[in-house]
């Protein structure tokens, strides 16, 4: 188990990452990859029992992760990469003719670590339960995590899939929301009227855990928590409450970076607000 | 000709019940998912011997399509089955992400398919779902013609290793094939003829038999192929036979767009162009009704075949 400090350390450098994937790539999602990096920092390393080493796409005698809001590949690859899935160097390919990191996950570029494509809003959190019970149903006793965007919440499947995994039971489901409250096109208060997810996911028959997507302590607790609540009878939602853009003073709190990319001057400081910790791709 | 007898009239969604009820005697991994038309897809049987293995989900086809697919990556073999246009048109955007481009076994079992859902109304009717299908990477494309050929075709399609859209129909039609493996990918030549090809698929083969029997009266000898994989497609098959005959009718349950009419007219374009008629839907939506009424009104029958016939051999 790494401790705090460790975990703080990693996250800084996947925000690193992220910067520096987005602007090479002069494409992609670094808002929303930066509100998730530190709760999925803590999953891959120090939550999911995972082995890079033995990794295969049934993900059998592993926990799994699906991510549903495929648009936060910087976040992933960087993950991924440093939790020795694939080459760091690799990044440095992101969104490039030719790569295993497309710019929303493939599973047809033979990229380790990733178990299904994603991209079109709303449909992860299905595969997600899919695949818990197929886990149930092989004798697999382990966790599949998937992680949803707020602004993805408002796609209706979501909601067919909240419905059917607590009338089948599916308690060996961890799903995570990233509510940072913003979207392409403003807030989500301001576009689609999001409401309360709590009450929301309550109504719908999930237990659900709320933490501060910020901070580590508290993020390993609601992990702990979501796991002494597994295998009794309800799916778990995870609701972190974070900040778009979290870690650089002017990208965090506002919709504007969901899908931009710094240019040099940006990236420069941006880098400045980052310490590199782990060694830059 | 060569004589087909009519066993007794049997639905094709029936034989989709009974394959997937062997399929699943047959194999532990297949599990089966509905949105709430076990009934109406035939899947009592299999719901009854296997109940951890069925999942009821509700009216909630989005969600289907993609818990099928997450219980595929864990080496499940899901069929995940509605009626033709909720397994299709309304999920088209899952089936491309998580089953076609996303690499899941999952086998989409489409009952109800064509004009002869009948009473129901166009709403019900999809006469688009195969252009649908077919326009995606890596979809086999299978289209039964009766309850027999249902039965082994769903057999096959579980011990196939990627993802299959499986098309059958509501209505009680002739049940007359051999009851024999499918093979994924084989054009059936079900009559030997020398003046017209008429390559047919689904509820139309049985169509295009009793049309070769009227044009047999005729002195016209008719070859009648049974399309049962529409994609990959017999090739082939169907230009051997055209180079032949020199003449062909397609024939099937689904509108011109995109359907088999188009994919052969586009085979034999760029290999040995021949006349070609088609018997199909052009454009157009279904409406309430009787099967039989519809078929006729739609000219989608053993008569609209028959007349297609006589057309292209006037144009050779």
């Amino acid at each position: 188990m790494r401790s705090t400090e460790d975990l703080k350390k990693i996250a800084s450098q996947v925000r690193r990452d992220i910067i520096r994937m987005v602007a090479l790539a002069k494409s992609g999602h670094p808002g929303g990859s930066m509100s998730s990096a530190d709760f999925m920092t803590a999953l891959y390393f120090g939550v999911m029992d995972q082995d890079p080493a033995t990794w295969t796409r049934e993900g059998t005698g592993q926990d799994t992760f699906i991510l549903s809001a495929g648009h936060l590949t910087p976040m992933y690859y960087s993950i991924l990469s440093r939790a020795g899935y694939f080459p760091v160097s690799e990044l440095a390919s992101f969104r490039k003719f030719g790569t295993r990191l497309q710019g929303h996950p493939s599973v047809r570029k033979g990229l380790p670590g990733v178990f299904q494509a994603a991209g079109s809003l709303g449909q992860g959190l299905s595969v997600a339960v899919g695949m818990a019970l197929g886990k149930k149903s092989v004798k697999d006793n382990h966790t599949v995590y998937a992680l949803c965007g707020d602004g993805e919440s408002e796609e209706g499947q979501i909601w067919e899939a909240a419905m059917f995994a607590a009338h089948h039971k599916v308690d060996n489901l961890v799903a995570m929301t990233d509510v940072n409250g913003q979207q392409i096109d403003g807030t989500t208060e301001s576009v689609a009227g999001l409401g309360d997810l709590a009450e929301k996911w309550q109504a719908f028959g999930w237990e659900t855990i709320s933490a501060d997507g910020h901070d580590m302590d508290k993020i390993l607790e609601a992990f702990a928590k979501a796991k002494e609540l597994g295998g009794k009878g309800k799916p778990v939602m995870i609701l972190f409450t974070t900040e778009m853009g979290h870690g650089v003073d002017f990208m965090a709190g506002t919709h504007k970076w969901h899908g931009s990319v710094p240019n040099d001057d940006q990236c420069k400081v941006a880098l400045g607000q980052l310490p590199e910790t782990l060694g830059d791709f | 000709m060569k004589k087909y007898t009519d066993r007794g009239k049997k639905d094709t969604r029936g034989g989709f019940g009974e394959g997937l009820y062997l399929a699943g005697k047959a194999d532990p991994k297949v599990v089966a998912l509905t949105a709430d038309l076990k009934g109406s897809l035939k899947m009592d049987a299999f719901a009854a011997e296997f109940p951890d293995r069925y999942f009821e989900c509700g009216i909630a086809e989005a969600n289907m399509i993609g818990t099928a697919a997450g219980m595929a990556l864990t080496g499940l073999v899901p069929f995940a089955g509605s009626f033709a246009e909720f397994v299709t048109g309304r999920v088209y955007d899952q089936i491309r992400m998580e089953v076609c481009y996303g690499k899941a076994n999952v086998k989409i079992a489409s009952s109800h398919a064509g004009i002869t859902l009948g009473e129901d109304g166009a709403t019900h009717q999809t006469m688009e779902d195969i252009a649908l299908m077919r326009a995606l990477p890596d979809m086999v494309v299978i289209n039964p013609c009766d309850w027999t050929q249902t039965k082994n075709a769903t057999i096959a399609a579980a011990k196939y290793d990627g993802p299959v859209y499986l098309r059958f129909g509501r209505p009680k039609v002739a049940d007359f094939m051999p009851d024999e493996p499918f093979e994924i990918g084989k054009a059936y030549v079900l009559n030997e003829g020398k003046d017209v090809t008429i390559v047919s698929t689904g509820h139309m083969v049985w169509e295009a038999l009793k049309a070769a029997e009227t044009l047999e009266a005729e002195g016209i000898c008719a070859e009648v192929i049974d399309i049962a994989t529409i994609k990959p497609l017999d090739k082939a098959t169907v230009i051997a036979s055209t180079i032949k005959t020199g003449a062909v009718v397609v024939a099937e349950e689904h509108n011109m767009a995109g359907g088999l009419g188009e994919l052969v007219a586009g085979v034999l374009a760029s290999t040995s162009p021949k006349p070609i008629e088609f018997v199909n839907g052009r454009d157009t939506f279904g409406q309430s009704g009787t099967p039989s009424e519809l078929l006729a009104a739609y000219g989608i029958d053993a008569n609209g075949i028959a007349e297609a016939a006589r057309k292209v051999i006037e144009r050779k």
